[in-house]
């Protein structure tokens, strides 16, 4: 068997006397759509975070595409694609110049980015937007934007946390046909997303509540164990012992 | 090198793209300039002053006139009692009060020391004093002139001849207060573009969000401050040729030095401030939180730094606290380079507190930028 994509164990971040990550042990399989479930302020950020190499970790181990998140994470850099939650296009930019300068921040060389951005704007059907500001486009325009961008270096990796908020179900319908695509690739997904519609389309989902995994399994096995017939009510069980939850 | 050529077009391309910026970088220069260097002057002109006359004689007269004469004051009313005189100072519409006492012709004339009494408004210190050294060697004058008539007439005894002082002033013959100004202003000029537009940019960076996707990349710190520093010193250059420029074909300020020289430390010193606005944007994350600390900084380095008060009338603590204070060097080798034609010779020791500053900054900046937080 080949290395996990994302391997973690006991996985732990503190903010002082506050652990907003708990002893997270799982294992992300090369190719597979990870959806990372949780409740506002469960620690699927933090996670992340620490995942993508943007926070250290307290304790635990973590490895990303069989590189160390505490001694490799350059390398890890290198082989991962992320969208974050905020938005990560520039607004004053256009479309193109966007797509042009995240090409050239991951060094594709420069014959291969001018082709790289043709074929971009022609799977998202961006081409006659390609010279408008990116602050003029409609957010779900902006999502797949910022998705194709993510993935333009071709990583085996990438992290989307929370892609599709604020935006109608037919728009994130066509945003997961993207992510789908992706993963035909072989590219493995790591998802965060508050719709569990979205869980459904995952090959496994896991559960957050107050820092712990409480769950994870494939969407049908944990929909069968719970004994209801869909991932939403599994995750209202779930998460309705929160303590930290904010509503 | 090629994730650094797509960060500075990146740069660019927004700078350019901004309408807000554009003013900043080519009007603000010239404004400043022009401002400052004629508004922010501490010559005095036409200070209103009041006569309390109690001699009403020739001699009285000439001497309010050559007070008159000399532009700097302008006789607000004549027959004032001394209640309505000190009335009009209390209220702000005259400056200084002239009394010239009943007897002030016939001393004079007898060879006798004949005092008169001048009041100050003082609530600005500065103009006060300069009221009273004009008023003091316009009165010294006026008695000149009357010793040499008294002298010619009375046919009196000579007094021993007293020491005669006859200044002569360097490096800015006419005592011109904007020969004097405009070369710290070219330092106000270049440190507000150096402090807060590349520190405001990173910080930016954070409040939109995508410094977490650069984060993420694999990018190098050093290109990524290279991508936001160059443009700025560039920017910060420019600025300087065109204020240059406008203080020599348009102030005529005498470029006694090497214009090279100047262009050089220029250089360094916009790095240093630079990385004194990087280091502000690694503490601070809101734009607001940066600008305020920026302008904070910025006001006392420049109250401080010579512009508008000469460092050596500072206290001694004061005086030690310019040793940190790189504005304080700049303005000086400014003026130095300009006005006195200095060379590397006379101010490499300041260049060398400079550059010292410069990489002490950026390596605490540098250390401080971290891609990954602990």
């Amino acid at each position: 068997m080949t290395d996990p994509a994302i391997f973690t164990k006991d996985l732990t971040r503190t903010f002082g006397a506050f652990t907003a990550v708990e002893n997270i042990s799982f294992d992300v399989k090369k190719g597979e759509i990870f959806g990372f479930l949780g409740a506002n302020g469960a620690g699927k950020t933090t996670a992340m975070k620490m995942l993508t190499g943007l926070l250290a970790p307290s304790s635990g181990e973590a490895s990303v595409n069989g590189f160390d998140v505490y001694t490799e994470s350059e390398e890890i850099k290198k082989s991962i694609g992320y969208m974050s939650q905020k938005f990560s296009l520039y607004d004053d930019l256009t479309v193109s110049e966007n797509i042009e300068f995240y090409g050239g921040v991951y060094g594709l060389p420069t014959k291969a980015l001018k082709q790289k951005i043709e074929e971009i704007l022609y799977t998202i059907k961006l081409t006659e937007v390609k010279d408008a500001l990116v602050v003029s486009l409609p957010l779900g325009w902006k999502q797949k934007l910022a998705f194709s961008v993510s993935i333009l270096h071709n990583p085996s990796v990438v992290f989307l946390d929370e892609p599709t908020g604020g935006v109608d179900p037919v728009t994130r319908r066509q945003f997961w046909e993207r992510i789908y695509e992706a993963a035909d690739k072989g590219i493995t997904v790591f998802v965060t997303t508050h719709y569990m519609d979205e869980a459904e389309y995952c090959d496994r989902v896991s559960i957050m509540v107050d820092g712990k995994i409480e769950a994870l399994d494939s969407p049908e096995n944990l929909k069968r164990s719970f004994s209801t017939d869909s991932i939403e009510d599994v995750f209202i069980r779930l998460a309705r012992g929160a303590k930290r939850s904010d509503t | 090198m090629k994730p650094l050529r797509f960060l500075l077009k990146k740069e660019f391309l927004q700078i350019f793209r901004n309408k807000g910026m554009l003013p900043i970088i080519f009007v603000m220069p010239v404004i400043q300039l022009l401002l400052l260097s004629f508004a922010a002057t501490y010559e005095l002109k036409q200070v209103r002053f009041g006569l309390v006359d109690f001699d009403q004689s020739y001699a009285s007269r000439k001497l309010v006139s050559k007070l008159q004469s000399t532009g700097y004051f302008k006789l607000e009313s004549e027959g004032f009692t001394m209640e309505q005189a000190l009335n009009h100072l209390d209220a702000g519409t005259i400056k200084m009060i002239l009394q010239i006492p009943p007897d002030f012709d016939k001393k004079l004339n007898t060879g006798e020391a004949s005092p008169v009494q001048i009041l100050i408004d003082a609530v600005d210190g500065s103009t006060a004093g300069l009221i009273q050294s004009y008023t003091a060697s316009i009165i010294a004058d006026f008695n000149r002139e009357r010793m040499s008539e008294v002298m010619i007439v009375s046919n009196a005894p000579r007094k021993a001849t007293a020491l005669k002082i006859i200044p002569v002033n360097w490096y800015n013959p006419d005592l011109d207060y904007i020969t004097y100004m405009v070369p710290g202003i070219l330092v106000v000029l270049v440190s507000m573009i150096g402090l807060f537009l590349s520190g405001m940019n990173v910080v930016r960076e954070y409040e939109i969000g995508t410094i977490e996707q650069l984060n993420v990349a694999p990018l190098q710190k050093s290109h990524f401050m290279i991508g936001k520093l160059l443009p700025f010193w560039l920017i910060g250059m420019f600025d300087l040729c065109i204020g240059l420029a406008l203080a020599r074909f348009g102030f005529h300020i005498p470029f006694l030095g090497s214009l090279f020289t100047i262009l050089v430390i220029a250089g360094i010193y916009l790095i240093v401030v630079q990385a004194l606005g990087l280091f502000i944007s690694t503490i601070t994350h809101t734009q607001q939180q940066a600008m305020f600390i920026a302008w904070f900084i910025m006001v006392v380095f420049i109250l401080m730094g010579g512009l508008f008060t000469p460092i050596e009338s500072m206290p001694k603590w004061a005086q030690d606290l310019t040793l940190v204070n790189p504005v304080a060097y700049f303005i000086e080798i400014m003026r130095m380079v300009l006005l006195k034609g200095a060379g590397w010779k006379e101010v490499y020791k300041m260049v060398l507190i400079l550059v010292t500053m410069g990489f002490g900054l950026m390596a605490l900046s540098i250390n401080r930028y971290k891609k990954t937080s602990a």
